[in-house]
């Protein structure tokens, strides 16, 4: 059986006719890793043992006839998710070997429905990243070419997806760290409508733009990994008290009929010919589904990036202060007192994005530069998020390319951190507006690299942009392909 | 007050509220418990965990503002404020900075130096407190993170107080409010209301605000007292030595009865207030507000005006009654079965608290129950016992919980109002004393005292004192 071909739903029904155990199912998960993991560096911790332990409990509830949704199939998450006695690290230094008390709130959901979670992936430090190239567990490569990024932050909940070494993952999304890393390495990434997921127990970069987001193969997996995850939490205030649709329940619903939005902003004279290329395939392929497309304008795109790094960097210094090396985490002290210890503590366990990051957002909040920056960029998110609101009372979605490129070099751009921003330019609007967006595989360019299409929705619309892709999926094949490993 | 300068005080205090659990996680505030058992991700600032803000905690900010004559914010909002301490578990504290929940408030105090004024409150904001460092003896330290996030509403005055007196006055009424409103258990010693003062001085007729010094560590009202008037006159010392007063924080040290400059640690601070992102706005209705206006207990100084003018209780008595709300409760208790204020204020000034205080007992755990006092009160009234025998029939049901009726049946302490029997004992007292009787009737008229008590003493104090006196006069 090549077991990366399955979906979840194959999965499932294979698990409940008994064709197939989840012991079974999660040694050859673990088999996978073990094989194409050393190329790829995907995961930070593999759970050998508390995922088996996971698949003898759901087999007997196979064998009961109990089983949630995701009972048995082998899921893993991104290292930002706190998990409860399976190491934290979040990529970095600073919480190497940290052991959480508690689960996070989407990897308690994933428990509930019976996944087994079988590790922990690798990832941006800190999530400050767009390559995967910022890891105290080191630079994550894509399986479709070893020699270039997966992405980022997310790099190895799409890598591990890619590859077939799991069936699907969460990742989180601050700027476009699940759909520019999904883009890349051919998969499907969604991040839900801010306050969609809770955010609870994941560890926060910047707070009013995180949101979690499933990774998978295709789309009915992803839609049924957002509906496992999705819902109003009593632990986080910002999430969201909204009801959560059946996501697969229409998803064959089609797009006849749908008005679909192209901001020309995002079709710009930069963008890689082969990109626009798919892209534009993409437009032709909806219009003969029975969309009709039109130009729309957000006039306020150019001014995303600067406000998003300036919000992020902010929130984080902020988020960041708690690795103090007082409680948990690395220590450093030679005695120099507290002061010392601080420094010390937080320049061994801080890789330099963070640094850098940190020591942005604390300068743009400081006395005399709160206004011109941090208060500035606000005013600026404002304009942007009505932009979101204006386009949207003229289309149902938005249509533009995930990112500039394909997948770039590793070590290409990480001595140019500004061209680095760059590269999460169409995502990260939608990030600023608060809305929902995705990545869905689209082609590939003429080095074999997958592209990416991003579909934007409305507010709590992730049915409806889920329902586009679907369709758009039913009428390509670019999901099908997998890379060679 | 100085001749030649202008005091300038301006008070923070830190109400310490009495929520029973904290104001951004479910743990407990329970004072006093072992180290570290009231924590949780949240309060311990662990990775990933998120604030859940208390709605009791606001429920209780806007009382505190109503109370003190605040506007209360509609939509007000959490700020983070951005410093490294080790007993600050997220490296910033939860507070509010611009949009505060209360704002343009005001207190009237009275001093017997000034009279009436009215002291303006700038703001009323809620926060989180931090956690306490434990100096360990191999000089190491230890932090205990059972006070972290446990609920604050810093008051913030104008600087409109021109005396330590007033200061004081200040604080007393504050302090008397939020105890009143049940949202602080006002305990100073244990930092439930803590207070720094700004304190500075200018010339007399100067506008403009001298530079202030902050007073910290400021945990008695006499401490305070001490702090601000030692404050004064180090500022008037160093200005006439021709230097200059520097901003900057002191400690006061109770036991030295002087203050120390903690220049350096606090100086130059950026706080880089900014919106907490993981809080929503904190959207407060106009119904809200009527609700808990409704709510709101009749306070200290409303108790006052009332027990003085609708009740007639001498000032004093209104003032001691009212100034504690258990003790004001347990007054109008005993008036709501006994209609006689001024009796009951005299019987609950007297006995109740000198009891209460020679047991050293709240009036919390009075035995003597306001109905008891009351069933006392009744059988005085209608002449079942004297006022004499009354504090005995007291003491009783202090030590047995049983009713005056009980007691008095019980040990037959009812009153003799029969003529025949009392004139007996007139009679043989006058028997008994016919040298004072003498005396008595060649004028000294002031033996009737005398004899009254010969009488009562003779019946054990159940004769009827007005009928010995009346029969006495006869007889004589
Ligand atoms: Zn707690």
């Amino acid at each position: 059986m090549k077991f990366h071909d399955l979906s979840i739903q194959e999965m499932r029904q294979k698990l409940l006719a008994g064709e197939l155990t989840s012991i079974e199912l999660t040694q050859q998960c673990l088999q996978r890793i073990k094989a194409t993991d050393s190329q790829l560096n995907a995961f930070i911790t593999v759970c050998e043992e508390e995922a088996l332990a996971a698949a003898a409990v759901a087999d007997q509830q196979l064998a009961t006839g109990s089983a949630p949704l995701l009972t048995g199939i082998p899921i893993a998450v991104k290292d930002i998710f706190n998990t409860l006695d399976v190491r934290t690290t979040c990529g970095s230094k600073i919480l190497d070997n940290y052991i959480s008390p508690y689960d996070a709130t989407a990897v308690a959901k994933l428990r509930e429905q019976g996944a087994v979670i079988v590790g922990k992936l690798n990832m941006d430090e800190f999530a400050m990243g767009s390559s995967s190239e910022n890891s105290a567990a080191g630079v994550v490569h894509n399986p479709w070419d070893l020699e270039r990024v997966p992405g980022g932050s997310s790099g190895g909940s799409a890598a591990a997806v890619a590859s077939g070494q799991v069936v699907a993952t969460l990742g989180t999304d601050t700027g476009g760290s699940v759909r520019q890393p999904a883009s890349h390495c051919g998969v499907v990434g969604l991040k839900p409508t801010y306050g969609r997921v809770s955010r609870y127990g994941v560890i926060a970069y910047a707070s009013s733009l995180d949101q979690v987001g499933p990774v998978a193969g295709n789309v009915a997996d992803c839609a049924l990994m957002l509906g496992v995850v999705a819902g109003y939490d009593p632990a986080d205030s910002t999430s969201v008290d909204c009801p959560v649709p059946d996501y697969l329940e229409n998803l064959n619903a089609g797009v006849a009929g749908k008005k679909i939005g192209l901001p020309k902003e995002y079709f710009i004279d930069g963008l890689d010919p082969d990109i626009k290329k798919a892209v534009d395939a993409a437009i032709e392929t909806y219009q003969q589904l029975g969309a009709e497309v039109v130009s729309v304008t957000l006039p306020h795109t150019d001014y995303s990036v600067a406000c998003y790094y300036l919000i992020a960097m902010a929130e984080a210094s902020s988020n960041l202060a708690r690795y103090d090396g007082v409680r948990f985490g690395l220590r450093q002290d030679s005695g120099d007192g507290l002061i010392g210890m601080y420094q010390q503590t937080r320049s061994a366990g801080f890789g330099d994005e963070v640094k850098r990051r940190i020591m942005l957002g604390t300068y743009a909040l400081s006395s005399g530069y709160y206004e011109a920056y941090y208060l500035k960029a606000q005013k600026v998110r404002t304009l942007i998020r009505q932009d979101f609101h204006d386009v949207f009372s003229q289309v149902d979605f938005l249509l533009t390319p995930v990112a500039p490129t394909p997948a770039f070099k590793i070590g290409e751009k990480v001595n140019d951190p500004l061209q680095m921003y760059l590269s999460d330019i169409f995502t990260i609007p939608t990030n600023l507006a608060g809305t929902c967006a995705m990545s869905l595989p689209c082609g590939f360019s003429k080095n074999e690299l997958p592209i990416g299409l991003q579909l934007i929705g409305k507010p709590f619309a992730e049915a409806e942009i889920l329902q586009a892709a679907y369709a758009f999926e039913q009428a390509t094949d670019w999901n099908k392909r997998v890379p060679e490993l | 007050m100085n001749s030649r300068y202008e005091v300038v005080i301006g008070l923070e205090v830190h109400v310490q509220l009495t929520t029973r659990t904290k104001i951004f996680c479910g743990c407990s505030t329970e004072f006093g418990q072992g180290v570290n058992s009231q924590t949780c991700p949240v309060c311990l600032g662990l990775p990933g965990a998120l604030p859940v803000l208390n709605r009791q905690v606001v429920e209780d900010a806007i009382k505190a503002g109503l109370a003190t004559n605040c506007q209360i914010t509609p939509r007000s909002i959490f700020a983070r404020k951005n410093y490294f301490y080790p007993d600050l578990p997220k490296g910033y504290q939860i507070s509010q900075f611009e949009l505060p929940i209360c704002e343009h408030g005001w207190l009237d105090i009275e001093t017997e130096e000034l009279g009436g004024k009215r002291l303006g409150i700038t703001r009323i904001h809620m926060e989180e407190d931090a956690g306490k460092l434990l100096h360990n003896s191999d000089n190491s330290s230890s932090v205990d993170l059972n006070r972290a996030c446990t609920p604050l509403l810093e008051v913030v005055s104008e600087p409109d107080m021109r005396s330590s007196e007033e200061a004081i006055a200040y604080l007393k009424q504050l302090h008397q409010i939020v105890v009143y409103l049940g949202i602080c258990d006002g305990n100073l010693d244990e930092g439930s209301f803590r207070c720094d003062a700004n304190v500075s001085i200018r010339p007399w007729g100067q506008k403009e605000l001298g530079t202030r010094s902050e007073l910290k560590n400021l945990n008695s009202f006499r401490y305070i007292k001490q702090a601000i008037e030692y404050e004064v006159e180090r500022q008037i010392d160093v200005i006439d030595a021709g230097e200059k007063v520097v901003q900057e924080t002191r400690l006061f040290d109770p036991d030295a009865g002087v203050s120390r400059s903690m220049r350096g640690k606090e100086e130059a601070h950026d706080y880089r207030y900014f919106p907490d992102p993981d809080l929503l706005p904190v959207d407060v209705s106009a119904d809200w507000i009527e609700q808990v206006r409704k709510s709101l207990p009749e306070l200290s100084t409303a108790k006052l005006q009332r027990y003085q003018g609708e009740i007639g209780l001498p000032a004093y008595d209104a003032g001691v009654i009212s100034s504690d709300r258990p003790l004001a409760e347990y007054f109008e208790a005993v008036v709501k079965h006994y209609n006689n204020p001024k009796i009951c204020s005299n019987w609950v000034m007297g006995e109740v608290l000198g009891a209460l205080k020679d047991k050293k007992l709240e009036i919390s755990a009075c035995p003597v129950t306001p109905e008891l006092l009351a069933g006392v009160l009744i059988r005085i009234d209608d002449k079942t016992i004297s006022g004499k025998i009354a504090k005995t029939v007291f003491e009783k049901i202090w030590q047995t919980g049983n009713t005056a009726d009980q007691i008095i049946e019980e040990k037959g302490l009812k009153q003799v109002t029969d003529t025949g029997a009392i004139e007996a004992i007139v009679d043989e007292v006058i028997a008994a004393n016919p040298d004072q009787v003498a005396e008595y009737r060649g004028g000294k008229e002031k033996l009737m005292g005398f004899f009254v008590g010969q009488v009562m003493k003779a019946s054990k104090g159940k004769a009827n004192p007005g009928m010995a006196n009346q029969l006495l006069k006869k007889k004589l």
